[in-house]
């Protein structure tokens, strides 16, 4: 049977540089046992670095790496208590799946007849039960990773490491691997760091989100605080895209904001906000496309693309060119047709200034 | 650290061990001989080291015992930040200290004025290093390495410390310390002062430097004809080298396989065996200088003992190596670039010209430096056809071995030798790297190459074609050679050369191995049979740790690793005898300078196999081995060498080869009791039996094919993949063998 021993996570102060370049100036983070946390932001952000840290593959320049209370800052990867599914899997090909999952468990002093028996259990777990003896090159993709996962997984380890675990998998494959994986997180209450950069996997899977820039925390909560009140126009866009505009809070109570964009008003849900100068984070499908005459921003298509199930549209206005998905629509309006643009109550939202 | 204290206990034991059980200086009967038991531990020349101190008046060795016991003390201390610290002073000091004092005390006392002025006269000397003294060295390494790995360098792993300190210990030992004394020895007179007369006169000698031969009057001086030899031969071998390539990529010439295996050739051939087959062919008495004479009433010369002769038999053995580096550069120009230049309207012969070869040029430069620093180094051709003409590889022989033993002249000629060689090779290193336009992006590159402009491919075939039947005669001389009689006097076919040479008898119901070669073969066979296995596993240590470690000073000690493949074998032999022929290390005559030998001269060729395969695996396999709780000695044993069979294969049969086929170095260190096959078969030459020498040679070339073979066939295939069921496609998917490539 597969126990798990949840731990907590702490940085405290870590820094960590290559030479001359700074991947991660100075990183306090505390993740509760058992829950998952994705630590999400653009390539090259110190999202991976940051997980590789915490997996003792790489050592920090300065602060405390704490893992379930216990400082293991400079204790090496293969002391830890922690395991990682890397984003290749890193599959030892010339390794059985069993052995693969066995692996682990006899490098930690098991012997081979229960190494194999728990092993057996762990690609049970993960729904590849008598695959046991194929090589991974005899393995598709998605059973690969279920073997990566199994393979962290039989060591029960006080926090699972993922290191984007769907990018090798198609698209309609990644949906399914990603439910698994969350279902196996809450079903066994296992702590898990998971890094990735695409915010749709990390709204799927979280318990909370981190996102990362140039190595800082930029804001970390949980995903509809994320999508819904974003601390900054960086978040708001690398959330789903959004249009982000200049905006004038007139008033705020109880919750909502009426702002004013150009010269049109709107009420927009906000937990607080001050009147002045600050900007609106608009979602592209948020925005009501009319004809010439009807209420809300005057402006003039750009381009118009029909893509089946929506119209995606660049529309240029005072408060700059806007990018616009209509799912509800009778007929495109052609490029260099003039426009007006109302906002829906839903998807906008206040960001401070 | 449980870890931690474990690996003290064990190099404490070890240093107990070595200072208790094993006799501390060299045993002259050989260690291995176990003839000292009978005088242990009570006799002063197999009395281990605690012996030597009570009751041998070696009473500088109590500096090895006590810093042994500060090692043993540092067990109770519970900081692993001091404890490290503590250990890594003692290792270091231990290992200085015995190198300071083996080369400060010699047999008779003090061999520096220095140190005798400063501590007195000493009573006794001592004699070499032993078993005892090398193992206690070895554990100052392992205690400096582990205390290192306690303060948390290198991420803490000892297992990996400790390798980049044994390789660095043991390249200084047997790369950097012979060459060392060498050149100290160069400056020194008989009794060991500093004398640099020798050095100077040998220094100004006109027999090395004189421009005589421009001025239209005497010989160039050696360096100069060496020079003028080598640039010939690189410039020869990489225009045959280019023309070969050429022909086997872009052309549709039907012999494409046969051209392939040319490139086997250098490396099973043993490097005088070419200059032995030109004798037979063109020599005073060779069969086409017979001919011509008969036929045409053409005086028999001796064009071919000298300069020619050499740059013909470089050219023969250097194109097959310079073949093999060009094909890699003539098939690395994408064929994109050729397709792109004949959209844009270029015809053929003006694509090859503005496209093609200009890409090349870095691959030709680099061909070309490889063949000059082969010609440089080489020295069995030199030796068969030289005469009086030498160049500096067998000057440095002459210089020792001749009547005229001038150790003197020795080193001056070895350091020139290592100037040229050295430059060519940081000219390699330095000029050539980043140049490289061989597009390997990693992107599918579509496409097949152009074929050659007509032109072109009528010059190239013009040359390869009887370049290629001139080798296949030269190599059927080197079959045929052994079954006749005498060469130009009686030319019937005989078996006696091979009689002569492995003659086998039954006697008393037991084989005797009563020919000639018998001796040196089994030698041979014996200790390239201990070294391959060596060589393989220092290269490849030291390859995994160049491409999966990152630490201060790596870039140097590659740099450091890969600069001794440069030095010539001459010159690595002419060091060794200097600087193991008294102690602190005294292994001339062994068979442990042999091995030495070939493992420290051909481990490069492991190191670049092992890096090249090494870059293809993975760098997250070892990381999740890491995750998943293994250590990174657990981590090589079970992942890294189990991926890298093809690579150990090819280090394994390629050292194997190498040991069997070098001489350059060996003839300096053969003895009576280890004389190995290749410096036997120079020694028939010099004594006019041509006839044995080949066939000797020739059962050389047939060993080392099967042996080739046989490795192929036993370990050859990496199996990682298995039939293809859910997809249903019969893909038996094995990879071959890596193919070793030779620079």
């Amino acid at each position: 049977m597969i126990t798990v021993k949840a731990g907590s996570v702490t940085f405290q102060n870590v820094a960590k540089s290559f030479g001359a370049f700074t991947a991660i100036p100075d990183l306090s983070l505390t993740i509760e046992p058992g829950t998952l946390v994705t630590l999400l932001g653009p390539s090259g952000c110190g999202k991976t670095t940051t997980l590789r840290m915490l997996a003792g593959l790489e050592h920090p320049n300065s602060g405390r790496i704490l893992i379930g209370g216990q400082d293991v800052t400079m204790l090496p990867a293969n002391e830890r208590d922690v395991s990682m599914v890397f984003q290749s899997y890193a599959l030892f090909p010339h390794m059985s799946s069993l052995e693969n999952v066995a692996y682990g468990l006899q490098s930690s002093g098991l012997g081979k007849k229960e190494a194999r028996e728990k092993a057996e259990e762990g690609l049970k777990l993960v729904g590849l039960a008598g695959m046991g003896q194929r090589l991974p090159a005899e393995l598709s993709g998605g059973q690969q990773q279920r073997v990566a996962v199994a393979r962290a997984l039989v060591l029960e380890p006080q926090v699972l490491l993922l290191d984007e675990p769907l990018s090798n998998l198609d698209a309609r494959l990644r949906r399914r691997v990603r439910t698994e994986i969350r279902e196996l997180q809450q079903r066994l209450g296992f702590t898990a760091v998971y890094v990735t950069h695409d915010q749709d996997e990390a709204l799927a899977v979280s318990d909370r989100i981190v996102v990362m820039k140039d190595g800082q925390i930029a804001q970390s909560g949980a995903p509809r605080e994320l999508y819904e009140a974003p601390a900054s126009p960086f978040i708001a866009d690398f959330m789903g895209e959004a249009n982000v505009l200049p905006c004038e809070v007139i008033r705020w109570e109880a919750g909502e904001a009426l702002v004013r964009v150009s010269d049109v008003e709107h009420q927009v849900y906000s937990v607080q906000a001050r009147t002045g100068a600050a900007k609106l984070a608009v979602r592209p499908g948020s925005i009501k496309i009319g004809n010439a005459n009807g209420p809300g921003l005057k402006g003039r298509v750009l381009h118009s693309a029909y893509l089946g199930g929506h119209v995606e549209y660049e529309v240029e206005t005072d408060v700059g060119t806007l990018f616009v998905i209509d799912h509800d629509f009778d007929e495109a309006h052609p490029a260099s047709s003039d426009v007006t643009l109302a906002f829906k109550k839903r998807g906008i939202a206040l960001i401070p200034a | 650290m449980t870890h931690g204290k474990r690996r003290l206990n064990v190099a404490v034991i070890l240093g107990v061990v070595a200072l208790t059980l094993l006799p501390w200086y060299r045993i002259d009967g050989g260690f291995f001989g176990f003839g000292w038991l009978a005088g242990f531990p009570l006799s002063s020349e197999a009395a281990p080291g605690l012996v030597q101190i009570v009751s041998h008046g070696r009473l500088w060795l109590a500096v090895v015992v006590l810093l042994l016991l500060a090692a043993g003390a540092m067990r109770g201390i519970a900081d692993p930040m001091r404890r490290g610290g503590v250990l890594a002073w003692v290792g270091g000091i231990g290992v200085l200290f015995l190198s300071l004092q083996g080369l400060a005390i010699g047999f008779s006392g003090w061999t520096w004025t220095l140190s005798e002025s400063l501590f007195g006269a000493l009573p006794n000397g001592q004699p070499a290093m032993g078993a005892g003294a090398v193992l206690s060295a070895i554990v100052f390494v392992l205690l400096f390495a582990f205390g290192l790995a306690e303060r948390g360098v290198m991420k803490g792993d000892a297992f990996v410390i400790a390798s980049i300190a044994l390789l660095a210990f043991l390249v200084t030992v047997f790369v950097f310390y012979p060459i060392g004394s060498m050149f100290i020895g160069a400056v020194q007179d008989f009794d060991g002062s500093f004398n640099p007369d020798n050095f100077i006169r040998n220094m100004q000698d006109p027999g090395i430097w004189s421009l005589g031969c421009l001025t239209g009057g005497a010989r160039c001086g050696v360096a100069w004809r060496t020079l003028w030899l080598a640039i010939m031969t690189g410039l020869g071998s990489t225009l045959l080298g280019l023309a070969f390539a050429l022909v086997a990529t872009r052309t549709r010439f039907p012999f494409k396989k046969g051209l392939r295996l040319l490139t086997i050739l250098p490396i099973i051939t043993p490097p005088f065996v070419i200059g032995l087959a030109l004798t037979l062919l063109f020599g005073r008495a060779g069969v086409v200088t017979e001919g011509l004479s008969y036929l045409f009433g053409i005086e028999p010369g001796r064009w071919l003992y000298g300069l020619t002769g050499i740059w013909i038999a470089q050219v023969l053995s250097f194109t097959p190596i310079s073949f093999l580096v060009l094909i890699g550069v003539v098939e690395g120009v994408s064929p994109s670039m050729e397709e792109a230049s004949q959209t844009l309207r270029a015809d053929r012969w003006r694509t090859f010209w503005r496209v093609s070869l200009p890409l090349m040029k870095p691959g030709l430069a680099n061909a070309f430096l490889i063949g000059f620093i082969e010609s440089m180094a080489d020295f069995g051709n030199p030796l068969v056809l030289g005469g009086s003409h030498g160049v500096l590889s067998t000057e440095i022989f002459f210089a020792v071995v001749g009547s005229q033993n001038d150790p003197s002249r020795a080193a001056v000629l070895a350091l020139v030798l290592l100037c040229f060689t050295l430059s060519a090779f940081l000219a390699q290193r330095f000029w050539l790297s980043g140049k490289n336009f061989a597009t390997v992006t990693g992107k599918g590159d579509s496409g097949a190459h152009i074929a050659l402009p007509r032109g072109l491919s009528i010059g190239v075939h013009a040359i390869v074609i009887p370049w290629m039947i001139f080798t296949l005669v030269v190599y059927g001389m080197i079959l045929v050679g052994g079954f006749v009689k005498t060469w130009g006097l009686d030319n019937s076919l005989t078996l006696d050369h091979y009689a002569r040479a492995f003659s086998v008898s039954f006697e008393n119901g037991s084989i005797a191995w009563t020919g000639v070669a018998w001796n040196s073969f089994w030698t041979t066979m014996e200790i390239s049979l201990i070294s391959a296995p060596l060589t393989a596993a220092v290269g490849l240590l030291t390859a995994y740790i160049i491409v999966r470690q990152k630490f201060a000073g790596r870039n140097l000690f590659e740099f450091a690793l890969m600069m001794s493949f440069a030095i010539p074998g001459t010159v690595i032999g002419v060091s060794y005898i200097m600087a193991f022929n008294l102690p602190p290390l005294e292994l001339t005559g062994s068979a442990l300078i042999l091995i030495a030998c070939f493992v420290f001269r051909n481990m490069p060729v492991g190191v670049r196999g092992g890096v090249a395969a090494m870059s293809q695996i993975d760098k997250s396999l070892d990381e999740a081995s890491l995750t998943l709780g293994a250590d990174s000695f657990r981590t090589v044993r079970k992942i890294i060498l189990p991926l890298l069979r093809p690579a150990i294969t090819a280090a394994l049969v390629y050292s194997f080869v190498r040991a069997i086929t070098s001489i350059s170095a060996v003839i300096f260190l053969v003895s009576a009791e280890y004389n190995m096959a290749t410096s036997y078969i120079v020694g028939l030459v010099e004594n006019g039996e041509y006839g044995v020498a080949i066939a000797y040679s020739s059962m050389l070339i047939l060993v080392m094919i099967s042996v080739i073979a046989g490795f192929q066939l036993a370990v050859g295939e990496r199996r990682l993949r298995r039939e293809n069921r859910v997809a249903g496609i019969g893909n038996n998917g094995t990879l071959p063998l890596g193919q070793e490539k030779t620079a």
